[in-house]
């Protein structure tokens, strides 16, 4: 922030291009508003078109509140699955040294760089039908693919790199002696985790959950692989909008949308909350 | 070991199904047409799109940074919105605002530009997920650029023009290019926000993601585990080669 200040501070010899200011200041807020506000702008629109009982009215559907009530339950298990794991490789990277270190970074940061719709294959290619472990599940009468595990393990994968890469940068700059400082004084290992290292990355922590948590509730490429899309029972909320929508319903569609353009809305609102509060706090890649 | 239970087995399993069918049957998977045209497709308007943002995402930076206005910190939230924004309703979106009676579509429509169910639609699309990329990644080094070179090139007679194209942009090309390479990545795998969008079409408007799908639903896991290989080799490649270009870049700025 304070960076963000002195940017502005000096009226000085900084390039401005004073001429174009307006110019420039017009074009982005056309490309802005066109290519990012319109949009959010157009799913309120349509889910309000005909009024607010024709909003409400879809949502009541027990197959959109079954939908609403999966997309939570997946959320709920992912989430703090890779919360505990983003801690675990954190800290394991931040603070050891090890060989394969860049090995085990660069597999974290593959998720990202997947298409979500490999990441909801590789799953089927495990556990599907014709998967290597498929008949021994279909034996054992286990459902993975096309049941709420599944859903979990694709979104899982997804979200995997949310918590940990927030995390990395943060440990690594704030380096180990005070946790070193608290074992000297006699705190045990896990007293030191947790009044020493987790309160200092709590802000980075929740972060990286708000971030995790918006791609998990919000996650469709993956999950459509492994859904089947059986409504009312495998569908969660992002589903549930392709299948109204490719029904020709609309305000339905919309209205379910709305909801989840609410959740982004949200999680966008609390992130800049906690950039601007918490910046020192956070890795330095976010003090923006 | 839940990195690899989680990561590294599923990769497993996608790097060693396709050879189930053996080298010709991966072959004669690749070389199909449709699987053909749907790379051809997802790289090629990737390409384009994440060109594009170059200098969008750049504008955007720098009207960011470099000016002051009422609203500014609420227009640099919303930049982030494509991140928190679910594909699918991206999507829905995207295509009622380009649809044939959509409040875009329809005036593009009038001129004879196609707009949704064509790849200019998959392009728009891709514009819209890929431009946060290269704004975030090209906005701290703007920030951070060191005032004193700017003074000193003012000093020495530089007009604003030759600071920015001698001064700034050197600085920030190699953010450029990995912001580029960010968005290029992410739009090349991109389903959600573009299926509802693009129509579908074999051979014109299909997404080499939704191919994958299709094979699946199929029951052709092995076609659908070599095109998501391949994909994933390609966008690979690319990105080695975005790195080598960081890599000259990077040491002409120290010359």
């Amino acid at each position: 922030m304070t960076l963000l200040r002195q940017g502005f501070a000096g009226r000085g010899p900084l390039v401005r291009l004073p001429g174009l200011a307006p110019l420039f200041l017009a074009l982005t807020l056309l490309v802005l508003g066109v290519l990012i506000v319109l949009p959010l702008g157009v799913v309120f629109h349509q889910a309000f078109a005909r009024g607010l009982e024709a909003y409400l009215e879809p949502l009541k559907q027990p197959d959109a509140l079954a939908a609403i009530r999966l997309t939570l339950v997946v959320a709920a298990i992912s989430v703090p699955l890779n919360a505990v794991f983003g801690v675990a490789a954190a800290w394991a990277v931040a603070r050891f040294e090890f060989r394969g270190k860049s090995l085990l970074v660069t597999f974290i940061d593959l998720p990202f760089s997947m298409s979500p719709v490999v990441s909801g294959l590789v799953w089927v290619l495990l556990f599907g039908a014709q998967g290597w472990f498929g008949p021994w599940l279909q034996d054992h009468g286990v459902k993975i693919i096309f049941a709420t595990t599944g859903l979990v393990l694709a979104t899982t994968l997804v979200t995997l790199p949310f918590v940990a890469r927030e995390l990395i940068p943060l440990m690594q700059d704030q380096g180990a002696d005070e946790e070193a400082a608290a074992l000297t004084l006699g705190a045990g290992g896990w007293t030191t985790f947790f009044r020493v290292t987790l309160p200092n990355i709590k802000w980075a922590l929740l972060y990286g959950v708000l971030l995790c948590n918006a791609r998990a509730m919000g996650e469709f490429g993956a999950v459509s692989v492994v859904s089947g899309s059986v409504r009312g029972l495998t569908t969660t909320l992002p589903l549930h909008v392709e299948v109204l929508y490719n029904d020709y319903e609309f305000v339905g569609a919309f209205a379910a949308a709305s909801i989840l353009a609410g959740l982004g809305l949200l999680t966008l609102v609390l992130k800049t909350v906690l950039e601007w509060r918490h910046s020192g706090e956070l890795s330095a890649s976010r003090r923006h | 070991m839940w990195l690899g239970l989680v990561v590294v087995l599923p990769l497993t399993a996608l790097v060693l199904r396709p050879w189930e069918v053996g080298l010709s049957g991966i072959w004669s998977t690749l070389t199909e047409d449709r699987v053909l045209a749907a790379l051809r497709l997802s790289f090629g308007v990737s390409l384009l799109a994440a060109l594009t943002n170059i200098p969008l995402g750049l504008m955007t930076a720098w009207t960011l940074t470099r000016y002051e206005f009422p609203g500014r910190r609420v227009i640099d939230a919303l930049v982030d919105l494509p991140f928190a924004l679910p594909t699918a309703v991206a999507g829905i979106a995207l295509t009622a605002i380009y649809g044939p009676t959509g409040v875009l579509g329809e005036p593009l429509a009038k001129l004879g530009i196609k707009a949704a169910y064509n790849p200019i639609g998959i392009y728009i699309a891709l514009l819209f997920i890929g431009l946060p990329f290269v704004v975030r990644t090209v906005q701290p080094v703007l920030q951070d650029l060191d005032r004193e070179v700017e003074e000193a090139a003012q000093t020495l007679g530089a007009t604003n023009l030759q600071r920015f194209r001698l001064v700034v942009l050197p600085a920030v090309l190699p953010a450029l290019v990995s912001g580029f390479s960010l968005a290029f990545a992410r739009a090349v795998g991109e389903y959600g926000s573009v299926i509802f969008i693009a129509g579908n079409m074999p051979l014109k408007s299909e997404i080499a993601p939704l191919l994958i799908v299709i094979k699946l639903e199929q029951y052709d896991y092995a076609g659908a585990a070599t095109v998501g290989l391949a994909m994933l080799l390609i966008s690979f490649g690319a990105l080695l080669a975005v790195n080598g270009l960081q890599l000259v870049l990077a040491r002409r700025g120290r010359a």
